[in-house]
């Protein structure tokens, strides 16, 4: 009984880690709309910066990437 | 251990594919163990060496289609070199280039089936990660002495708010190497492990077709993502060099 809750809560914190990974989909969605709405007005411009559009993406994905390995660590490792 | 492949319902568990294996026999996995690990690495370098000095050996003026993939490669890691870091950065061009090689390989030859991806383990991108943070930082000393610190003392900002700033810029150094190198782990082990539950999908008669198309789908993307989170790692790296270069904001 005691391991199925410890269990359970394994599950349901992996589960609620998870919701990071969508906080970070909004993150990089939020990154390359701007962009492409900025490279419409002047697609001129677009080219140079499209090593600082990946850069912003990383920056916003690592963080939902650290909440995906939570949940992997819940998952595997506790 | 909670989740067993009996329990899950699947076929096949989509963690089981990152297991470490001795490639002869089944002794314990120590240091010097030849692994699956070894194999894929091994193999990845011997792709590297394949195209770049291979390829290249006849240097034609009209090159040939090996040789053409090779000049693409380095210029395109090149021009990434010069316009991020600047002319000066171009000096650690070639660990720069042999990163991206390496990790291009890496992720690609893991994309074959039954393979073995190694950049899906921490414990592999771990150690370019912090070999790119442990370079960078000597390099920042050794180039700027004790003026690097600039970096953490944001001049720009009010006076009031720069001890604050230069505790929030010490962090984000320090999480560097960890965010640059579980960003590469994280992508593609979670693509892989999508793909493995796709398969464990497809072992279920109704939703078969589905699964497979979703498959087809999920592979092409894992193919993108190979190269974007290889390009990401090395512009990373081209970003964290400018900054050891011209710490000054």
């Amino acid at each position: 009984m005691e391991g199925d809750i410890a269990q359970m809560g394994q599950f349901i914190g992996a589960g609620l880690a998870a919701i990071g990974s969508g906080a970070a989909a909004i993150g990089v969605g939020h990154v390359a709309g701007n962009f492409l709405a900025g490279a419409l007005r002047n697609p001129s411009a677009a080219g140079d910066q499209t090593a600082t559009l990946f850069i912003g993406i990383a920056f916003a994905e690592a963080l939902g990437i650290f909440s995906f390995l939570v949940a992997l660590l819940l998952m595997f490792a506790v | 251990m909670a989740n067993k492949a009996e329990d899950g319902g699947l076929a096949i568990h989509p963690m089981d594919q990152f297991i470490v294996k001795p490639l002869f026999g089944d002794g314990p996995v120590l240091w010097y163990t030849i692994t699956n690990v070894t194999l894929w690495m091994a193999l990845a370098v011997a792709a590297m060496v394949l195209m770049m000095v291979v390829g290249t050996r006849g240097r034609a003026i009209i090159p040939s289609r090996a040789q053409s993939v090779g000049e693409l490669a380095y210029g395109f890691v090149h021009k990434m070199v010069e316009d991020v870091t600047g002319k000066d950065g171009l000096a650690y061009f070639p660990y720069i280039m042999t990163l991206f090689l390496f990790i291009v390989m890496a992720n690609f030859l893991g994309l074959i089936p039954m393979s073995f991806t190694t950049t899906s383990h921490i414990a592999v991108t771990a150690v370019l990660g912090f070999g790119v943070f442990l370079a960078v930082t000597v390099l920042g000393f050794v180039k700027n002495g004790a003026s690097f610190l600039s970096l953490f003392w944001v001049s720009s900002a009010p006076l009031l708010l720069r001890p604050v700033l230069a505790v929030i810029e010490l962090i984000s150094y320090f999480v560097r190497p960890v965010s640059h190198s579980i960003r590469l782990a994280g992508n593609i082990m979670a693509g892989h492990a999508v793909l493995k539950v796709f398969a464990g999908f497809a072992a279920v008669t109704w939703v078969a077709p589905v699964a497979i198309l979703g498959m087809v789908g999920i592979y092409a993307l894992e193919v993108l993502v190979s190269f974007i989170q290889a390009y990401v790692f090395t512009i990373l790296t081209c970003v964290y060099l400018r900054d050891a270069l011209h710490p000054h904001h």
